[in-house]
């Protein structure tokens, strides 16, 4: 527990002082993909379920925060739960079908409904097509904290992150997470100690998408947009990649892979499709050589679990 | 003009056909994922980035070879057939004793590095590819005109689907495929050289859907991304049809492809995501698939 406590702290402090050398907006943005890939880590990581339409929690969520703060005048606040309870409602509807097969089916049923929800987006006039919803107010966060203010923003950012990165750990820890675990190491086991498997399977995934979806809400108020990018397939294979690059079923390894990632995206973004290419390459390099993630090798020096 | 439910008939065959047509690539691609399923475990998320490679390389073949279409059928299948082959013995093959999740996770990334390399190099428009002159034209069936490529393409599509149907379902070689992708060590143990199969096995999925590109450059143009959305739709088609039989994925490809035209016809809005729908369904009525057996 100790050394968890101390990465704890170090990733705390981390974030709190970091805005004094790197722009803020930039590390709002690594909060809520670490946040994101957290969620995302939830399900593979303990519950060994590989989604790989996890972008349809985030996207779906940005856009019912952005439709409701910028067209209904919602608080910030009353946006990000709106937000959160749409990915929870479309996390419910998906995973009553998803949940129904394994493994590499599972990848693929959500793939193709992710793709589904997309092609949804790109039509329906509310999204606001290619250009998304845009120029979203932050509104005042319980009525009195000006959120255009970019450090109470950040503070608001890093409440959202630290709460869900807890709330993850408790999880994790916790009976039901390691219940989840024995169903990765063998389902039919724990289903033979008389656990129903998939019940739990189901909520892990549900708890997954709505905290993907509080990501997804908490990103759309900071940059004020919720676009077509944050629902493509692409944004899913990025989650992924997140957390393998840290360390898949690590507490700490997708908040280092989001950070990782998002850097490499803004100093390669002049760069157009050598991102994607690059990601590529990460993607073939750690399924290689490289299958604990950094994270992973970490906890494997020192012969703990982080 | 006649009509049908109140849409001309001209349209709605129109649609058909190019139902057709979808299915075709729909059938080739499935069928190529469900030979390479079968026997590696693992779904080859590259099938996309293989099929926009065939048809890059006819493309290469006509415009730097002089090479045409006929000649690049046959050839652009080996080269990049022989191309997945390198892929399987340098990197797929040490995969095989992990969770079959990793094979996935590896060929989305070797997709994501091929379409991003084509993609730096060719921008993101299509590139030309001219209908070869023995099959250009079309004719006239009375009810609508059907142009003599696009017949040409579901007609091949279908001999080279049922073809694959014929070798691993009746036929020597196909058998003991079978009995590989039931009992590997067991196989291997009668003398037959596994992992060769399995080379060639992989080379053979590939080559399937590099031929579906070629087949595929004069209908859609030559463009880096035509494979990264349409392997999307051919996953919900692996799983309608489910992958443990061969003429499941066959049928359910064709069928899907009529099911997405009609759609267009009848509620265009909706022609993107019905196959998406479709699959919701099967999953509520019958979770392993129409033609799948629950493992």
């Amino acid at each position: 527990m100790k050394h968890e406590r101390i990465a704890f702290g170090l990733m705390a402090a981390f974030f709190v002082l970091a805005p004094l050398a790197l722009y803020p907006v930039f590390l709002m943005k690594v909060m809520c993909f670490a946040l994101f890939a957290c969620a995302f880590n939830l399900l593979i990581g303990f519950g060994g379920l590989l989604s790989f339409g996890h972008a349809m929690f985030l996207g779906t969520a940005g856009y019912a925060a952005a439709y409701s703060a910028k067209l209904w005048g919602f608080p910030p606040e009353l946006a990000i739960v709106l937000a959160t309870g749409a990915a929870a409602l479309l996390g419910v509807l998906t995973g009553l079908l998803a949940i129904r097969r394994q493994g590499i089916y599972f990848a693929m049923i959500t793939l193709a409904l992710a793709q589904m929800v997309y092609f949804f987006y790109v039509q329906a006039p509310f999204t606001g097509g290619e250009d998304g919803i845009q120029a979203v107010p932050r509104g005042k966060l319980f009525g009195f904290i000006d959120l255009s203010d970019i450090w109470a923003m950040y503070a608001t950012v890093l409440c959202v992150f630290i709460g869900g990165f807890v709330l993850v750990y408790r999880v994790v820890h916790s009976p039901f997470g390691h219940v989840l675990k024995a169903i990765r190491e063998n389902e039919p086991r724990a289903v033979s100690l008389g656990y129903d498997t998939v019940r739990y399977k189901f909520l892990a995934y549900v708890l997954s998408a709505t905290l993907s979806g509080l990501a997804g809400g908490t990103k759309a108020l900071v940059f004020q947009l919720a676009s077509l990018t944050d629902v493509h397939w692409s944004m899913s294979g990025e989650v992924v990649l997140m957390t393998l690059l840290g360390g898949l079923g690590t507490v700490f390894g997708p908040v280092l892979g989001a950070l990782a990632l998002v850097a490499m995206e803004n100093y390669l973004a002049q760069l157009g499709a050598w991102v994607s290419v690059t990601q590529g390459a990460i993607f073939v390099l750690c399924v290689l050589s490289f299958r604990r993630g950094v994270i992973g090798e970490i906890a494997r020096l020192i012969g703990r679990a982080l | 003009m006649p009509e049908i439910f109140g849409v001309p008939t001209q349209a709605l065959f129109g649609q058909l056909l190019i139902g057709l047509i979808n299915g075709s690539f729909y059938a080739l691609l499935s069928l190529g994922l469900a030979v390479i399923f079968g026997l590696l475990n693992i779904i080859n998320f590259a099938h996309g980035a293989q099929y926009m490679l065939g048809a890059f390389c006819a493309y290469f073949l006509l415009n730097k070879a002089g090479v045409g279409y006929w000649p690049s059928l046959v050839i652009a299948p080996l080269a990049v057939g022989a191309f997945g082959m390198l892929i399987e013995r340098t990197m797929l093959k040490q995969l095989y004793k992990l969770d079959h999740l990793y094979g996935l996770l590896l060929t989305f990334g070797l997709a994501l590095v091929i379409q991003g390399l084509f993609r730096n190099e060719f921008g993101s428009s299509g590139l030309p590819y001219p209908i070869p002159e023995a099959v250009s034209g079309s004719r006239d069936l009375g009810f609508m005109f059907l142009p003599n490529y696009r017949a040409w393409v579901i007609v091949a599509s279908a001999a080279v689907c049922v073809g694959t149907w014929f070798v691993i379902e009746k036929t020597k070689l196909g058998s003991y495929l079978r009995a590989a992708t039931e009992n590997p060590a067991l196989v291997q143990a009668f003398g037959i050289n596994v992992p060769r199969m399995i080379t060639l096995t992989y080379g053979f999925g590939v080559a399937l859907a590099a031929f579906a590109g070629v087949m595929a450059a004069p209908i859609y143009q030559v463009n880096p991304l035509m494979g990264a959305d349409m392997i999307i739709v051919v996953f919900a088609v692996v799983v309608i049809g489910g992958m443990g039989s061969i003429m499941g994925s066959i049928l359910t490809g064709f069928g899907l492809g009529v099911i997405e035209g009609l759609t267009k016809v009848f509620y265009p809005e909706a022609s993107n995501t019905v196959i998406f729908i479709v699959m919701a369904i099967v999953l509520m009525f019958k979770p392993a698939g129409l033609f799948g057996a629950q493992k």
